[in-house]
């Protein structure tokens, strides 16, 4: 099985973010850089299912400046074979990243491509099904629960009340959501193992895109509102409140 | 004549409340263009809910029925909005599990790119400027969309429904042929009460506070008074295994913008504030006066909620029963 991993750096969630002078980026300095989250579970899938099948080779492929290759390194620490850097400052337009990835994924004999269900830098949401639009593969998004036979791929995603059963064939995209597994973290061994693995390096052009950048801010501060009171006493003006001042009541 | 064209989400004979707010956000961007608002219903059965998209924006609603349309059919949706998308300005989606599918695959399709869960709308110079969260909240984004249709999902409950009174027309689209690529089999329902935290108005959640799964039936019951509720759940009892992954909010869970958000032994860590801080009101209980919540909430009561909830539970019912 030769399976592809699409992976981004992002900044750790739990860092500050602050914006640069201009408003039109974030401010990187002392900003802490991380595997995508969802990527994780990605990549986990894609040696677990290399480790079941016996055979095959996992691949992982990033987009982004040089500084992305540490977190190729941390991919191919946890276990992925070998790595591919598509150097370039990347697009807020999805669609321009996804081509990039699909140019380089589309003679790549791959039976399973997988991504995370989103970046958690921008939300977007997008590149994996639109990748999977550009190569004419089936694509099934957010799966939470994955089961692959032969050639058979039944997935389960998460959606409103519910979850939606989804099959297709290989060769497939998925988009791999929270639930799917818990990824392994990378070993010493694994680390060492890493540094002599292959990352190959090339530039990747990406057209201007349809979406264009107005600024960034600040959302409005959420003041700190009243504390009603103590203890189960307070209810009744608690919920006066709702009702008068909140109207949600 | 300049047209906007809103994707509604028709499933087992019901509209959603969010494809309302998918034609209010449309019929909002139409009135700034110039333009029409259609929407469009795929479906396997006769369109429902023609009245209600009607008042809530549309001029027109376009029926595309399929007997494989019964469940979301990524390839044939995908197929039938790409079909029309030339007729449009912009075509606006919600950010459901559906529309977070199906809007790339059609923006894909169409060469154009695309704005995912956008929580406010403008019209500048004749283009369209989203405005979206990003970086878990902690920044927002604006956005011009260049393309032509601008595709873009809208975030559920950001979008009031104000009726229009327009009375909406149905017509018929017709399903091009496509490829099935991806088949949904079906649907398995949620254990747990059918209203999703994503799109109720009121939301209730709590957190390792609750101390065991049993006493989540002391959200279940206050959101039982409140009727239009649905319980939610912070990481650390998911990843306990005492709720449901689907129930839970933040940062790697939902993210939620109810009329009003209860956090009932919560901390506030900042990755759950980043699924609720866009909620218009929060409550918060907390027996810890200086715990992070506080921070965000609108009103909060510092105390047991063990000895808060059913009183909040009462009080709730009494003044529902008054009024
Ligand atoms: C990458 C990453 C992603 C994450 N994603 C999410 C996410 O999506 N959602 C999420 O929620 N968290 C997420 N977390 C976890 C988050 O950091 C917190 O650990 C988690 O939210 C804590 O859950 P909690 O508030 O229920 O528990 P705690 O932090 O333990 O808080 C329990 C609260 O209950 C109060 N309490 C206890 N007993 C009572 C009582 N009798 N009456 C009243 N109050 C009481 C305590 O004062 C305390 O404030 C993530 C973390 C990481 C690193
Ligand atoms: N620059 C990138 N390089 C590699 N993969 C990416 C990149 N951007 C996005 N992806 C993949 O696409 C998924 C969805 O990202 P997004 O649509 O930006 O939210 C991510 O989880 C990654 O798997």
């Amino acid at each position: 099985m030769k399976i592809a991993v699409c992976l981004k750096r992002v900044p750790d969630t739990t860092t500050k973010i602050v914006l640069t002078g201009s408003g039109l980026a974030i401010d990187e300095a002392g900003v802490k850089f991380i595997a995508n989250p969802y990527d994780e579970f990605a990549i986990e899938e894609a040696i677990k299912l290399k480790e079941t099948a016996g055979s095959g080779e996992t691949v992982v492929i990033s987009l982004g400046t040089d500084a992305a290759q540490e977190t190729i390194r941390t991919a191919l620490a946890m276990g992925i074979d070998r790595g591919v850097l598509l150097q370039s400052s990347g697009s807020l337009d999805g669609l321009e990243v996804a081509r990039a990835l699909a140019a380089e994924l589309k003679d790549g004999g791959y039976d399973l491509i997988l991504f995370g269900k989103m970046a958690v830098d921008d939300y977007n949401h997008q590149v994996g099904p639109m990748t999977a639009e550009l190569l004419g593969l089936p694509c099934i998004t957010t799966v939470a629960h994955l089961k692959i036979t032969g050639g058979a791929v039944e997935a389960e995603r998460e959606i409103e009340g519910g979850l939606e059963v989804a099959a297709c064939s290989l060769p497939a995209v998925l988009t791999c959501d929270k639930g799917l597994n818990n990824p392994r973290l990378p070993t010493l061994k694994g680390i060492m193992a890493a540094k002599k693995k292959p990352l190959e390096v090339k530039p990747a052009s990406l057209g201007a895109g349809t979406i264009e950048l107005v600024g960034l801010a600040m959302p409005p501060e959420r003041q700190a509102g009243k504390i009603v009171g103590e203890g189960p006493d307070a209810v009744a003006q608690l919920v006066s409140l709702l009702r008068t001042e909140a109207k949600v009541l | 004549m300049t047209a906007i064209l809103a994707i509604a989400e028709q499933r087992s004979a019901s509209l959603r409340k969010v494809s309302q707010e998918a034609a209010a956000a449309a019929r909002g961007l139409a009135d700034a263009m110039g333009a029409t608002v259609d929407v469009l219903v795929l479906s396997s059965d006769a369109v429902i809910g023609v009245e209600a998209l009607g008042n809530a924006g549309a001029d027109r609603i376009l029926s595309a029925r399929h007997a494989d349309f019964a469940l979301y059919h990524p390839d044939g949706y995908s197929a039938t909005v790409a079909s029309i998308a030339g007729n449009y300005a912009a075509i606006v989606f919600a950010a459901t599990a559906t529309g977070r599918d199906l809007a790339p695959r059609v923006a894909a399709k169409l060469g154009q790119g695309c704005a995912t869960d956008v929580t406010a709308l403008a019209v500048e110079s004749g283009k369209i400027v989203a405005t979206r969260p990003v970086y878990a909240g902690k920044v927002l984004q604006r956005v011009r969309l260049n393309g032509t249709p601008a595709i873009l999902s809208i975030r559920p409950n950001t979008f009031p429904i104000t009726p229009v009174g327009k009375a909406g027309a149905a017509e018929t689209v017709t399903v091009p042929s496509f490829t099935t690529r991806v088949t949904v089999k079906e649907i398995k329902a949620a254990a747990s009460a059918a209203l999703d935290v994503a799109e109720a108005s009121v939301v209730i959640s709590g957190g390792r506070g609750l101390k065991e799964p049993a006493n989540f039936k002391l959200l279940e019951d206050l959101a039982a008074a409140f009727g239009n509720a649905a319980v939610g759940a912070s990481r650390a009892v998911v990843d306990a295994g005492w709720r449901e992954h689907g129930a839970q909010i933040g940062q790697t869970g939902k993210t939620v913008s109810p009329g009003l958000y209860i956090a009932v032994g919560i901390s506030g860590a900042i990755q759950h504030l980043a699924g609720m801080r866009t909620a218009k009101v929060i409550v918060a209980i907390n027996r810890d006066k200086d715990a992070p919540i506080f921070k965000v909430a609108d009103y909060g009561i510092v105390g047991d909620l063990f000895e808060i909830l059913p009183r909040f539970t009462e009080e709730v019912k009494r003044l529902r029963a008054e009024h």
